[in-house]
């Protein structure tokens, strides 16, 4: 049986071999898929233009973070969303080890910030300015953290500096962790369903402002300067007085990419694709339960210059 | 009537003392000045961390041997396992495909599901009996009805080569310990830690060392669940009769004959449950597995929870289940028929072998006509049906109409019974605490567990982990009390009423096969995330064993016992709290041992919920991809699970002194 299996994979080779006239190398590219449809359908148009343009291309499913490790050996190829938000540091620490390298950004932007849901401008008149919340934090307690509110935050190791928000804004809220994603969610989707009061860390690109109506709370804005300088902004004496960062997300590849396959890199390097796109797509994914690989061939149906462009360059 | 002698007095006030410094460890600090006394300074923390990691460096980056690297070696043996996983997966679920990318022609499609599900049937009806047969075949069936097939079929050949793998590897492992008594020494802490340590650990170097996809899975899988392989192969084997073994002497066999002839056949029963441990943790790891690359059911449960689709996750939870159910009935049958004489069946080789011959016929059947009804190789999608939304909505339903009663539940639970214990726990000064620990340990064990319990105490205090694991304490202390309350009564009830006994096991059997992230997003949108929701999830999964073993306890009391309580007119009551329950006491403490180990193995899957603990410290680790501190931490977890371990046992044996079980 190994052998026939041999046999066949070296009898495929030569017809591969043969077929693929424009490409540098037939081995598979192999891009990471991660758990959340936004990357899913990222992953799959890129390699699916990688495809048309003649590359073998194989997906293989990895953990967001531990996928360096790969993508460092040259296990893994290419990882297609590496968010400035939550994936800065490990892409830092893997590019400094020169075996990763950063294709650039994918046109898409991350937004991270405290969300509600509409129902609670009710119940909190003001929002979604900020102040609004020194008002009636009371709104948004529980049991646990009465009379101060409770604000779901990310996991910890997403970073974001919501204490330190809490403590330089005055805000008399209490920071709680959810620890990953899906806990954070089912907080959302529990008030949700109940109308109750919840403030809590989304981000976007995600499903979740697309099924749940409601808007982000309008902190100062952002500035490097209000991070690191205690005296720039609201408050004078502390840092963190503003709202958070946005950040592209950003393609991480094996710097073994661009020698091995240097067509492609071009085409991955051109790659670029925005926020509404993407959440209708992930929209249609998640909400109206259409199957990723048809909303990727629509993408390509209906975007099929763009793409014809990224090839021939 | 408690008589109330020297040393129980000692004791009693020891308990007493540590309770109310606990309360008030931290005003006393403040008062005297002295916070170190419940904060270890991060000054005198030794880094161990650093250490760890930049050996690891090493290891990877330049450790070799002569031209040969160490990486090189890995991952030669990742080559050698990946040869038989590829055949087995292309057989099961991706069919031989001539060609890559767009180019590709299939070339033989993969097994048809009607095939599997006769072969399963047959090896059904072959180790035992019809029932058997359609028990497994169900449990297929359900696979295909519910869509699940082509996930189940890929992790299905995860199982199927880490298993052999882990059983063959803990069985050879087994034989040189029960061989050698020096090398049993060196391996037995060996195995407490691949037992305890959390494998998001030590993930990351695996990573490193074997590629990055299914093949480092199976090597993380199977360097949990070979550990009781090797224990259990090294019991059975000195638990065989030592005449079978003058026997075998007698009729000169030779060392290998003797080993292979005699001892491991004799030892085959004891062998089975080893077998079976492997295939229950196997499968307990898919959800972890998936997260690198292993694909299949668990990834399938990750992606539906990522979208908040309890009822997909809920299913293709169902579907690890019933796959473990199929496959642990099918080895157990097949270990029965194995330890059984018999005849052979005279005729022809095909009348011999039917069932080999009616699956082949049908593998070849399906494998042309399928060319012609694609029906033949794979269920039809439209003929699927799911009850997702039956799961969603009852979700809904309890979250809407009964959150408040949830919600004071747990308040009550908070402030009668955690914050209490954790508040206590976090006060109880460190140096007081070592103290006491080794004093425990002196007082269960002799000086060596003494030093034990002292040292690796002592260890986590100086990795600047104290705090830390004083919450892991508190979570897995308080949930293991609630499991033992919960799963004892149930473990007597399964003892004396076989109706109810059925119903329990069944439910415990799910419990430890569901995997935990199913139940553990409903259960944050009912309680919110926090405490409270771990203490939920741990219970669940922790619960098993306290039922099993206080239900094996006390069906195993002698009946010679209850004939003389019955005799001297025992009610039923009387029995069970003045015989059964003090009989069975030493197997009710491995229970709660066994508990106390599951408890801090899902620490790292709370950690998914918030909670604040080692558990939380190994995930940190785990997404920053610090070995160091990921090690470090999982270590500590490993070294409180070895404390209670040997304190345990060590208690139990004094029990079973007490009873005259043992002397």
């Amino acid at each position: 049986m190994m052998n026939l299996k041999l046999g066949l994979s070296a009898l495929g080779f030569t017809v591969a071999t043969s077929a693929a006239w424009a490409v540098e190398s037939t081995d598979p590219i192999k891009l990471t898929l991660h758990d959340w449809s936004g990357q899913l359908i990222n992953t799959k148009i890129m390699g699916s233009i990688l495809q048309e343009a003649g590359y073998n291309v194989e997906y293989l499913q990895a953990d967001y973070i531990a996928q360096f490790a790969g993508l460092k050996t040259g296990d893994l190829h290419l990882a297609m969303e590496i968010w400035e938000t939550t994936g800065r540091e490990a892409l830092d620490e893997a590019t400094a080890s020169g075996n990763v390298v950063n294709v650039g950004e994918t046109g898409l932007m991350a937004i991270e910030e405290w969300w509600y849901p509409s129902y609670m401008k009710d119940r909190c008149p003001g929002l979604p300015n900020w102040e609004a919340l020194k008002d009636c934090a009371e709104e948004f307690a529980t049991a646990e953290t009465a009379p101060n509110g409770r604000y779901v935050g990310g996991p910890v190791t997403w970073g974001g500096f919501d204490e330190e928000r809490v403590e330089a804004l005055e805000l008399e809220f209490e920071v709680v962790h959810a620890g990953t994603d899906a806990a954070l969610f089912a907080e959302l989707e529990s008030a949700y369903q109940r109308k109750d009061s919840i403030v809590l860390w989304v981000y976007v690109p995600h499903w979740a402002p697309a099924k749940y109506d409601g808007e982000f709370v309008e902190f100062p804005p952002f500035s490097a300067e209000c991070y690191s300088e205690p005296s720039v902004g609201v408050n004078p004496d502390l840092a963190y007085d503003c709202g958070k960062p946005r950040g592209p997300i950003w393609k991480a590849a094996w710097s073994g990419l661009q020698e091995k396959w240097p067509g492609a890199y071009d085409i991955i390097e051109a790659y670029n694709i925005n926020n509404d796109e993407m959440s209708a797509m992930v929209g249609k994914a998640d909400l109206d339960g259409v199957d990723i690989d048809t909303v990727v061939a629509d993408w390509m149906e209906t975007n099929k210059d763009r793409w014809s462009g990224w090839i021939s360059k | 009537m408690i008589r109330l002698n020297r040393s129980r007095i000692v004791i009693l006030t020891l308990v007493v003392v540590t309770i109310l410094l606990g309360w008030f460890g931290r005003d006393l600090g403040k008062t005297l000045d002295a916070r170190w006394l419940t904060k270890f300074p991060s000054a005198w923390v030794i880094p161990f961390k650093s250490y760890i990691s930049s050996a690891m460096t090493w290891l990877i980056e330049d450790a070799a041997l002569g031209p040969v690297s160490f990486t090189d070696v890995t991952r030669a043996i990742a080559w050698l396992i990946e040869q038989p996983y590829n055949l087995v997966l292309t057989l099961l679920a991706d069919g031989f495909v001539r060609g890559q990318g767009n180019e590709a022609q299939v070339i033989l499609p993969a097994i048809s599901w009607i095939v599997v599900i006769a072969a399963v049937i047959a090896l059904g009806q072959y180790c035992r009996d019809w029932a058997l047969a359609a028990l497994v075949g169900a449990c297929f069936i359900y696979l295909a009805v519910f869509g699940q097939w082509d996930s189940a079929m890929v992790t299905l050949a995860s199982v199927l080569i880490a298993v052999p793998i882990g059983a063959g590897g803990g069985l050879m492992t087994g034989i040189i310990a029960y061989r050698h008594p020096t090398f049993e020494r060196i391996i037995s802490p060996i195995l407490d830690l691949m037992q305890t340590i959390p494998i998001f650990a030590y993930l990351v170097p695996i990573l490193f060392m074997f590629g990055f996809g299914p093949i480092s899975a199976l090597v993380a899988t199977m360097i949990y669940a070979t550990p009781p392989m090797v224990r259990i192969t090294t019991l059975a084997l000195k638990a065989v009769d030592p005449e079978i073994l003058d026997f075998g002497r007698m009729a000169g066999t030779t060392q290998r004959q003797l080993m292979w002839r005699v001892l491991v056949p004799s030892a085959s029963h004891s062998l089975m449950v080893g077998v079976n441990q492997v295939i229950m943790l196997t499968l307990n790891m898919v959800i972890i597995a998936s997260m690198i690359g292993a694909g299949g059911l668990g990834f399938d449960v990750l992606a539906a929870l990522r979208r908040l689709d309890i009822g997909a996750g809920f299913e293709a939870g169902i579907a690890i289940v019933v796959l473990a159910i199929a496959i642990d009935r099918l080895s157990q049958s097949f270990a029965e028929r194995m330890g059984q004489v018999h005849h052979e069946i005279p005729g022809t080789w095909i009348t011999r072998h039917r069932r080999t011959v009616l699956v082949l016929v049908l593998l070849v059947l399906t494998w042309v006509l399928g060319q012609f009804s694609p029906l033949l190789l794979e269920y039809p999608e439209n003929q699927t049906i799911t009850t997702g939304a039956f799961w969603d909505d009852t979700v809904k339903y309890l979250n809407v109409n009964y959150f408040d009663t949830f919600e004071a539940i747990k308040v009550f639970f908070l402030t009668w019974f955690m914050i209490p214990i954790k508040t206590v726990l976090l006060g109880i000064p460190w140096p007081w605490a070592i103290a006491m620990l080794t004093l425990l340990g002196w007082h269960a064990g002799g000086w060596r567990l003494a030093l034990l319990c002292g040292g690796m105490a002592s260890l986590i205090l100086v990795s600047g982990l104290w705090s830390k694991a004083m919450v892991t304490v508190y979570l897995c202390g308080a949930s293991v009390i609630l499991a033992t309350l919960i799963g004892v009564p149930l473990g007597v009830l399964a003892a004396l009423n076989k109706r109810a006994g059925a119903v329990i096991n069944l439910l415990i059997d799910t419990l430890q096969t569901l995997p935990s992230f199913v139940y553990l997003i409903p259960v944050v949108m009912l309680f919110r995330v926090g405490d409270f929701t771990a203490l939920i999830a741990i219970v669940l999964y922790a619960l098993a064993p306290a039922v099993r073993y206080a239900a094996h306890g006390v069906r195993s009391v002698s009946g010679e016992l209850i004939e003389a309580g019955l005799v001297s007119g025992c009610t039923p009551t009387q029995l069970l709290r003045h015989i059964r329950l003090p009989m069975a006491l030493p197997e009710i403490l491995l229970g709660i041992n066994q508990t106390i180990m599951l408890a801090l193995s899902m620490l790292v899957i709370t950690a998914l919920v918030g909670t604040r603990d080692l558990g939380q410290e190994v995930y940190i680790a785990l997404t920053k991809a610090d070995t160091g501190r990921g090690l470090v931490a999982g270590l500590s977890i490993a070294f409180i699970a070895i404390i209670a371990d040997r304190l345990i046992n060590a208690g139990a044996r004094q029990a079973r002194i007490r009873f005259g079980l043992e002397n």
